[in-house]
Order: C-alpha cells, then sequence, then structure tokens
C-alpha cells in the first residue's frame, strides 16, 4: 500500500520533470518567485496579493489586455531553490519574465542568469546595491526602489527631527549592513553605537540594555518581519520610550496592526502609503480591501505597480514577448499610472520617486494605521545610478 | 560599565536562561527516561504560544490564553506520543531524529495555513506590566521578574519530583538504568506517557509565557529547540540539573557576550572590528561553549545524575 | 522475492547506472534539456549522501553538521575559480588556475581538513553528543560563511565553471557526465574501503566499539580516517554543486541542510551507499514535484517522510532489493 503509494509520487514527480509539453503558443507566462514559508512569508503574501489585484482588474489573468499565466512558486528563502525555480520555469515552461523575488540575496542569485539567458527580471523589492550600480543591466528592472534608498531617506529624517545622538541596529547580514551604510549617508549627528543582532533574533533585552547606557535621542532600526514586531514590543517596555524609533519601510500596516498602540510613535520612510490621494492608489487601496479584507502595505502596492510595468510593457508589443528591443523599451518607458504619481526610471532601471515620512495614527475605532507625514526627497535618483554605465 | 547595567544584563541571562530551561527539561526528561530525541518539542513550544496569544488577542484575556494553551498542548504532545512516537521508542536515534524533523516541516506549515503568515504579539497581563525598581538605576520588566519566578519555581518543582515522589524514583532509576525500570514491574508505557505529558506541559507553559515578551511566529520553535538541545548536551543528556545549570549559564554568557563585548573593546579597536566581535558571540557563543565542555567532558557536565 | 537474493541488488544498480546514462541523450531527444540540469543536482546531492552514508551506515558516525564540508568545498572552488577568472593571485603571487582537476583537489583538501579537526574533536564523544557537537561545529563553520569578506549572506557568484582536463564544462550535459564519473568514483571507492579489511573492523566497531578496542583496534583512528574520507567526498559534491549552480551561499551550510542530507541517506536505506543515490533522487523529485503542487508543500512532504521513516525501515533501496538483497556490506 504504502510502497504503491510512493511510485504514484515519484511517476508522478516524474512526470512533472520530464514529460511537460514545450512551451506552446498560448498566454505569456511569468515565474513569480517569492517567499511565502519561513516567518517573512507575510511579505510574499503582500507582494502576490497586490500582483493579482492588477490581474483581477482587467478580469482575470490579463495584464495589458494579453492573456497571461502567473506560475507562483515559494523559493523559501533558499537561493538555490529559487535558482532551480527559475531554471524550471525558463526552459521548461517558457517563461520570458521573472518576478516576485523578496530577498536581496536571491536577486542576486537568480537575476543574472535570467539576464544571461536573454528574459526580463523585473523586481518588485529591493536588491543588492551593485546591481544597482556598476552591475546593472538593459534587462534588469526594479520597479519598487533601490535597497539603500529607505535607509538613505532615514537619514534625512534623523536630520529632520533633530536627533544629533543616533544607535543603528540591524541584523548580522549585508542587507542590515547596507542598512546601516545607507543611514549614514546624510546624516549629520553623532551615531554612538552600531548593534548587529542575529538574523531571526527575538529576544533583544541585551541590546536594549546597551542602547539605553548610550543615551541616545533616536534609534534606527532595520529589523524586518517578527523581528521587528520582538523589538519594539521590547523597546517600548523597557523605558526607553522618550527616544525616538526611526525605522525604513519595514514597519508596515500588518506590522502596526500586530502591534497596535506600541506602534505609536515610530517614524519610518516611504514611497507610498494607502492614503495616497490619487485616483490610481484610491482604486487599488478599494479594490485590494474588497478582495483581502485589509489594508495594502507598501509590498502590497510594489506588487500592484510591478504588474501594472509589466503591463504597460505587454500592452506595447501586443503580447510578442520575443520582440525583446521593443519589450525593454516599453518596459524602460513605464508608461502606465503608477500609484505614486510620478514614475520614470534612471539609467540603472530603479525608479526616481519621491520619498516621505510616515507616522503611525490611531483610528476613531480603535485601530492603529499608518499615514503619510512631511516630504523627505522629491524625484530622488540613487546615488548607485551614477555607476552604472548604461544610458 | 556600570554594576546597575552589569546586574541587569545578568537578570536578562537568568531570565533568558530559565525560559530555555522550561523547554530544555522537558525535553531531557524525555530523552533521560525514554531515550528519546524529539526534535518536534519545539513544535509545543510554538503551539503553546499560538494558542495562548490567539486566544489572549480574542478575549483580551493572558490568563485564559494560558490556561487554556498548556492543557491543550499536554493533549498534543499525548496525541503524538500514542500515535507516532511510541513506534520509534526502540529505533535508532537517526530515525528518531528524522522522524521528528519531518514533523516539524508539517506543524510549521499547519501553523501557516491555520494562524497566517504575519506574527503575533500579545500584551502583557496588567498585573504584570511595569517596571520595578530594584536599586539605582535599575528599574527591571516586573513580567521579567515574573518568568524567572516561573523557572524558579519549576526547577524546584521538578527536584521535588525527582527527590521525593516514586514517580522521581523511577525517574532516577531511568535515567541511569533504562533498561531495568521494566524490570522492576513498572508499567512502562504508563510511566513513558506521564513523562511525555510532564514535558509537553512545560513546553506549553514555555510558550504561553514567551507571548508577552517577543513575536509569536512560525519556526520559532526551531529557534528553540537548537538551543535546548545544546543546553541539555552541555548538561548532560537526561540531567535536569544539568539542563537548569547549561540553561542558565548559556543565558548569561549570550548576555553579557553582546553587552560586555563592545564595552571592552570599543576603545581598544576600530568599530567594525566590534561589530565582528559582537556578532561573532551573538551567533556562535553557545555552539563554542558546547564544543568546549564536550571535549573536555564527553559526557557532558552533569551525566548520570538526576 | 527471494527468487534471486544475491545478483537483485546488482541488478538494480546495473539499470540505475544504464539509465543515468543515458538520461541525457534521452532529454535530448525529447527536447527536455531542463531535465539534465535537475539530474546534475540530483547526482551532486547523491555524492554527498553516499559521503554521508559512509560515515553513518558504516562507520556507526551520525553526523548532523555534514554540510560544513559540503559548503567547506563549495566555497573553496568559488574563491579560487573568481580569483582564476579575474587573473589575481591567492596568496604569493599565485594565480589559481581555472582548470577543475587542480581547483577541485584544493576544494577537497580544504573539506578534508575541516574534517580532520572537526572530526579529532568531534570523535572524543559519542552516540547522541556525537550528534550535537558535529551540529555545533557547522554552525560555527557557517558563521565564518557568511563574514562579508566572503560575500555574507548575498553569496558569491562564480564567474565561469571550472574546466576539466583543458575541456569546457560549461554545457548542462558535460557537466553532468562530469558529475556523475565524480559519483561513480567515488562510490567505488567507497565500495572497496567497506568491503576491505579496515571497512570490516570499521563496522565491528560501530556495533561494539568496546569489543573492538578491546581486540586492540584503535577505534578513534579509524573513525577519523573515514570522516575525513567522508568529509572529503562531501568536499568534491561542494565543488561540484558550485559549478552546476555558478553560485554560493551560507545556505549550502544550514543546519538542515544536513538533516536533508540525512533524509535522503535513511530514504535510500543507511548502509546501502547505492541507496544513497535512490534516496537523494527521490526527495529531489519529490520535492520539485510537490513545490510545483501547492505553496503548503511542506504540509504533505513532512507526513510522506514521516511515513517513509515508520515503515521502510531499510529505506527505498531495501524495498527495491527485497528482504535479504540489500544492506551492502553491513549486516
Amino acid at each position: 500500500m504504502i510502497r504503491k503509494s510512493f511510485w504514484a509520487a515519484l511517476a508522478a514527480a516524474t512526470l512533472v520533470t520530464t514529460g511537460g509539453a514545450l512551451a506552446q503558443q498560448g498566454p505569456v507566462k511569468i515565474g513569480f518567485v517569492t517567499t511565502l514559508t519561513t516567518p517573512s512569508g507575510y511579505i510574499g503574501e503582500e507582494t502576490r496579493d497586490g500582483f493579482t489585484i492588477a490581474m483581477d482588474q482587467e478580469g482575470g489573468n490579463k495584464l495589458g489586455g494579453v492573456a497571461v499565466e502567473l506560475m507562483i512558486a515559494d523559493d523559501g528563502v533558499k537561493p538555490d531553490v529559487a535558482k532551480q525555480l527559475v531554471e524550471r520555469m525558463m526552459q521548461k515552461d517558457g517563461a520570458k519574465i521573472i518576478s516576485g523575488v523578496i530577498f536581496s540575496n536571491i536577486v542576486a542569485a537568480v537575476a543574472p542568469d535570467v539576464v544571461k539567458a536573454g528574459g526580463f527580471y523585473v523586481g518588485p523589492n529591493g536588491a543588492p546595491n551593485n546591481m544597482a550600480g556598476a552591475d546593472c543591466h538593459p534587462n534588469y528592472f526594479i520597479a519598487s526602489w533601490q535597497a539603500g534608498t529607505q535607509s538613505d531617506m532615514a537619514g534625512l529624517l534623523a536630520d529632520k527631527i533633530k536627533a544629533n545622538n543616533v544607535v543603528l541596529v540591524a541584523p548580522d547580514y549585508v542587507a542590515g549592513k547596507d542598512q546601516i551604510a545607507g543611514f549614514k549617508r546624510y546624516f549629520k549627528g553623532t551615531i554612538s553605537g552600531e548593534i548587529l543582532t542575529k538574523l531571526g533574533q527575538t529576544d533583544y533585552a541585551a541590546e536594549i540594555t546597551r542602547i539605553r547606557s548610550l543615551k541616545p535621542d533616536a534609534v534606527f532600526f532595520f529589523l524586518p518581519g517578527g523581528m521587528g514586531v520582538s523589538f519594539i514590543k521590547q523597546v517600548k517596555e523597557s523605558g526607553l520610550q522618550n527616544t525616538a524609533l526611526l525605522a525604513p519601510l519595514t514597519v508596515d500596516d500588518r506590522i502596526v496592526e500586530s502591534l497596535g498602540d506600541k506602534a505609536m510613535g515610530i517614524r519610518s520612510t516611504t514611497f507610498w502609503n494607502w492614503d495616497y490621494d490619487n485616483a490610481a492608489s484610491k482604486k487599488f487601496v478599494e479594490d485590494f480591501k474588497k478582495k483581502h479584507g485589509r489594508v495594502p502595505t507598501t509590498y502590497a502596492a510594489q506588487g500592484y505597480d510591478t504588474a501594472r510595468l509589466i503591463a504597460s510593457a505587454l500592452k506595447a508589443v501586443g503580447g510578442d514577448v520575443s520582440k525583446t528591443d521593443a519589450f525593454r523599451a516599453a518596459l524602460k518607458k513605464a508608461d502606465f499610472v503608477s500609484i505614486r504619481g510620478s514614475f520614470k526610471f534612471a539609467n540603472n532601471n530603479h525608479p526616481i520617486q519621491t520619498w516621505h515620512a510616515r507616522d503611525v495614527v490611531k483610528n476613531a475605532d480603535g485601530t492603529y494605521a499608518t499615514k503619510t507625514a512631511e516630504l523627505l526627497f522629491k524625484d530622488y535618483k540613487d546615488p548607485y545610478s551614477a555607476e552604472c554605465k548604461q544610458p | 560599565m556600570d554594576f546597575a547595567l552589569f546586574a541587569e544584563q545578568i537578570l536578562n541571562g537568568l531570565q533568558a536562561g530559565v525560559t530555555l530551561f522550561l523547554t530544555a527539561a522537558g525535553l531531557t526528561l524525555v530523552f533521560g527516561i525514554v531515550g528519546f530525541i524529539n526534535l518536534n518539542h519545539g513544535t509545543l513550544v510554538m503551539a503553546g504560544a499560538y494558542i495562548a496569544a490567539k486566544i489572549a488577542t480574542v478575549t483580551g484575556s493572558f490568563w485564559l490564553g494560558l490556561a487554556v494553551a498548556v492543557p491543550s498542548v499536554v493533549v498534543l504532545g499525548l496525541l503524538l506520543e500514542t500515535s507516532v512516537f511510541r513506534r520509534l521508542y526502540h529505533r535508532d536515534h537517526l530515525d528518531q531524529v528524522l522522524a521528528t524533523f519531518s514533523l516539524i516541516l508539517f506543524f510549521n506549515e499547519l501553523a501557516r495555513i491555520v494562524f497566517g503568515r504575519l506574527p503575533y504579539q500579545i500584551d502583557k497581563p496588567a498585573l504584570l506590566a511595569g517596571a520595578v525598581h530594584l536599586f539605582g538605576d535599575l528599574y527591571y520588566p516586573i513580567y521579567r521578574l515574573a518568568v524567572i519566578g516561573v523557572g524558579v519555581a519549576v526547577a524546584i518543582g521538578l527536584w521535588y519530583l525527582t527527590a521525593k515522589t516514586k514517580l522521581g524514583m523511577l525517574i532516577r532509576a531511568g535515567s541511569t538504568h533504562r533498561n531495568l525500570v521494566g524490570a522492576l514491574g513498572v508499567n512502562v508505557g504508563r510511566l513513558f506517557l506521564a513523562i511525555f505529558a510532564l514535558g509537553a506541559l512545560l513546553a506549553g507553559l514555555a510558550g504561553a509565557i514567551i507571548g508577552p515578551m517577543q513575536a509569536v511566529e512560525v519556526g520559532m520553535g526551531e529557534n528553540i529547540i537548537i538551543l535546548a538541545l545544546v543546553v541539555i548536551v552541555i548538561g548532560g543528556v537526561g540531567s535536569i540539573r544539568g539542563a537548569l545549570v547549561a540553561s542558565v549559564f548559556v543565558g548569561i554568557a549570550e548576555s553579557l557576550g553582546r553587552t560586555l563585548v563592545p564595552y571592552l573593546f570599543e576603545k581598544v579597536v576600530d568599530t567594525s572590528t566590534v561589530t565582528f566581535l559582537s556578532g561573532m558571540f551573538a551567533s556562535t557563543s553557545a555552539y563554542v561553549i558546547l564544543a568546549a565542555v564536550l571535549i573536555v567532558r564527553p559526557q557532558g557536565l552533569f551525566a548520570g545524575k538526576v | 522475492m527471494t527468487f534471486w537474493p544475491p545478483s537483485r541488488p546488482t541488478l538494480i544498480v546495473l539499470i540505475g547506472a544504464v539509465l543515468l546514462l543515458l538520461l541525457p541523450p534521452i532529454a535530448e531527444a525529447l527536447r527536455q534539456p531542463f531535465v539534465i540540469s535537475v539530474a546534475t543536482r540530483v547526482v551532486i546531492l547523491a555524492l554527498v549522501t553516499v559521503s554521508l552514508d559512509l560515515l553513518i551506515g558504516f562507520g556507526g558516525m551520525v553526523s548532523l553538521g555534514h554540510a560544513a564540508f559540503f559548503g567547506a568545498g563549495a566555497y573553496a572552488t568559488a574563491l579560487l575559480t573568481q580569483l582564476a577568472a579575474a587573473g589575481k593571485p591567492l596568496v604569493w603571487g599565485w594565480v589559481p588556475p581555472v582548470e577543475g582537476l587542480a581547483v577541485w583537489t584544493i576544494a577537497i583538501v580544504v573539506a578534508a581538513l575541516f574534517g580532520l579537526v572537526i572530526g579529532a574533536l568531534a570523535l572524543r564523544t559519542s552516540g547522541f553528543n556525537f550528534i550535537m557537537i558535529t551540529l555545533a561545529f557547522a554552525q560555527m563553520v557557517l558563521f565564518l560563511a557568511s563574514l562579508r569578506e566572503l560575500g555574507g549572506d548575498d553569496g558569491l557568484r562564480i564567474p565561469v565553471r571550472n574546466t576539466v582536463v583543458g575541456f569546457s564544462i560549461e554545457s548542462q550535459t558535460a557537466l553532468y557526465y562530469v558529475s556523475l564519473v565524480a559519483l561513480a568514483l567515488y562510490l567505488f571507492l567507497c565500495d572497496r574501503i567497506v568491503h576491505s579489511r579496515f571497512g570490516l573492523v570499521l563496522q565491528a566497531i560501530a556495533q561494539n566499539p568496546r569489543r573492538a578496542h578491546a581486540l586492540g583496534y584503535r577505534v578513534y583512528s579509524y573513525r577519523l580516517v573515514t570522516f575525513v574520507i567522508g568529509a572529503a567526498g562531501a568536499g568534491l559534491a561542494g565543488a561540484l554543486i558550485a559549478n552546476h549552480a555558478r553560485y554560493v551561499s551560507p545556505d549550502l551550510l544550514m543546519w538542515t541542510r544536513s538533516a536533508e542530507i540525512m533524509i535522503m541517506v535513511i530514504l535510500g536505506g543507511k548502509g546501502t551507499l547505492f541507496g544513497a543515490v535512490l534516496g537523494a533522487a527521490v526527495l529531489l523529485l519529490l520535492e520539485e514535484f510537490l513545490i510545483g503542487l501547492t505553496e503548503h508543500w511542506q504540509v504533505i512532504l513532512g507526513p510522506i517522510l514521516l511515513v517513509v521513516v515508520l515503515t521502510a525501515r531499510r529505506g527505498l533501496f531495501g524495498l527495491l532489493a527485497g528482504s535479504r538483497g540489500g544492506g551492502g556490506g553491513h549486516g
């Protein structure tokens, strides 16, 4: 019995990997490799849910009037799994467009393969700094933001609130250290301590004690997902109440929902928020709320705009992705109405866009939400674009 | 570093240590008596945390969450024992590691389906909110002090259980001469079930009281189980005393290391070296302690002593 | 089942070998080149699984740190190949060659050295403590790999694949056959070892270390030598995976990776060597299949693995080879 079912599974697995048909004429295939498992799974979930709203708005499985098939797969934050998935989607299923990746180390693993094989990588989230600079590529697009920008802006924000003595906290890995470097770009005050924590750490008592001993007037922390929830909770309960808390994009509406009143007072930076006052944004927020019953986060917005960008390019080539040059030019043109208002690509195919500060507020019904605050930088072009040698 | 800061780090380490001890005690009991490695033990902690957090979120009562979570986890533990683990007692460690590892995959994904992908957080009960003034500049959260209290109470309870009761006598006999217990005419199946229930109870308790201190999320069990395994090996497998000493030692070492290393080296070397050193300490100290202890004492610190 | 007790396992191995040899032309004929890439990964992970089976199935050393050696081989290859491609010297003005036979030899030596140091210390313990001390050392090696100097969490990209005796292995088929040859050679080596006097002593030690010690065998040395051979095999697999993915990251060294390799050993049947190949193939294809099926694939994979551990004590090779056939040299 067991033996039989095992063979059935094996046979099925072999079938899937060997027996599939060649890519045929049909819907344009888009490979969406994202992170749905691990504690960071909600980020991939948001991005996917935002992306599919754009398809729903065209009546389902269509982008730019062209029939598409979105192939979604979970990478588990494992670069080798992601590589294998991308390989399968491109070679076996014939996908030419790859999107969905959340973590920068996964982007570093898959994006160069995608562009080398003549495909297009259209990222919905941050990516390694070098790929915005010296290692930029004409087929490589990031529809969200350059990864360091959110921290560049946090440095500006710290100057604005006249913070003079700041402690920086980030996990001990490359993206964490990049955020610390980003914060220093514009910040003019003193940095009295840089604290690197373990990735996935949940108890910050020792770090908080150290922060308190440094007596900062602001703490900047880059701790995505559950790490941020734990950190904020423990900070709020530790007698650090009078210290300003600054974060990059990571304090989103779902984190705020999870933290409740403990999120009050946290200031973050953003390129978009659900309360943006333009028609495209309002429509997106309304449709998203209707389908999922929650306010879309910035990750959902990134997914949505990524889909809209792809849609605009598909429309321009009439769904024929094999017209590589035309498709590339159409992507670069970014001829769609972004929910963030103005949107255009710099020479490194990363957006030039406006950044705002963001606050947490209490609603009349007792729930908590984010709210757009003062302007930080209009039409910011990330500094890595200068190192990118393409027009 | 002034004395208040130092004392606070000791308290932080103590609190981390006793939380770890709650998980490690159940693990080492089961391992010592039953001879079974349960990697899935961390899942019980996660289950306790999720159930407590969910109920506390819905009803607003931490205590109700605690009251429901602990017995639920005991029931879950007993179900697992009777349906799966029982079949693995006579298998070698390798099979046990793999069977329980596959259960981790299952329960993590199940938790994701049932509770969603977003981390939960719950508030401390009003009774234990706020901080208490100990001395000088030192204010310490009451909740964390209470957690230390729970840990100490559990340690005393376990001591009483092993030293003064009939069950304890069997535990002591079983930890050193596992095969003899059956020969004494004891219903081994029931003894194992009781041990398991006790382990699950401690895991559920650990999970429920962790909730108000940190995010409750999928995968939290894995981080806990690895560290708990490390401390039971340092302490000597099967030794509750060893698990307690090792938990507190690792807790305090990590806590002091994370603050003392930057403090001591800040003036001697540059910032990047300091961050490297403290990062290294944060990531590897438990493992370095484990390796060092086993190289000197291959059986662990208190092997053969309950 | 007991019809041909002696030849059935041999037959299975032969059929498997023929299938593996013919796979690329068949895949090409069916215009499914992607299959070759999947198969290459299977073959490479089979190699590391065989090396762990040598430790677990014959040496009685249940190591939960085997990914450290896999990662060491991969990182050594990545670093040397990066330098070679850039024409930069490693030490004393010596620029590493792109030639795989040289680079991979160094990778094997590096992994073996890690094995020697870790094994020398870890083998002071036994049983469950051995499982944990190997895990602890692997976590320390993982920390080394996540240093910024080695690319940190972003890992290292490898600009070109190595050459083998001057020939390019940029094509998937070439790398596949090279990996297959590596696997065959290592299997042959292990098979010889377990059937030699050394192997018999090793298995006697695994069954009863005290008796072996009383008989005058240097238990520690036998185990250490085996541990180093296992580490070397994992290092070779690491060198190949670095070439296959042209990318290495700390993910290669995580403890879950070690557990995955262990699952492959058990799935195939420990102490069978050839079963390890089967275990690797089945687990990878199953994962590949389930990931395509649902995002909640782990909720299916977990119970499947559990059932296999509970029911198939001797693994898939045991099932295939019949009740008496498998087991290699191990009783």
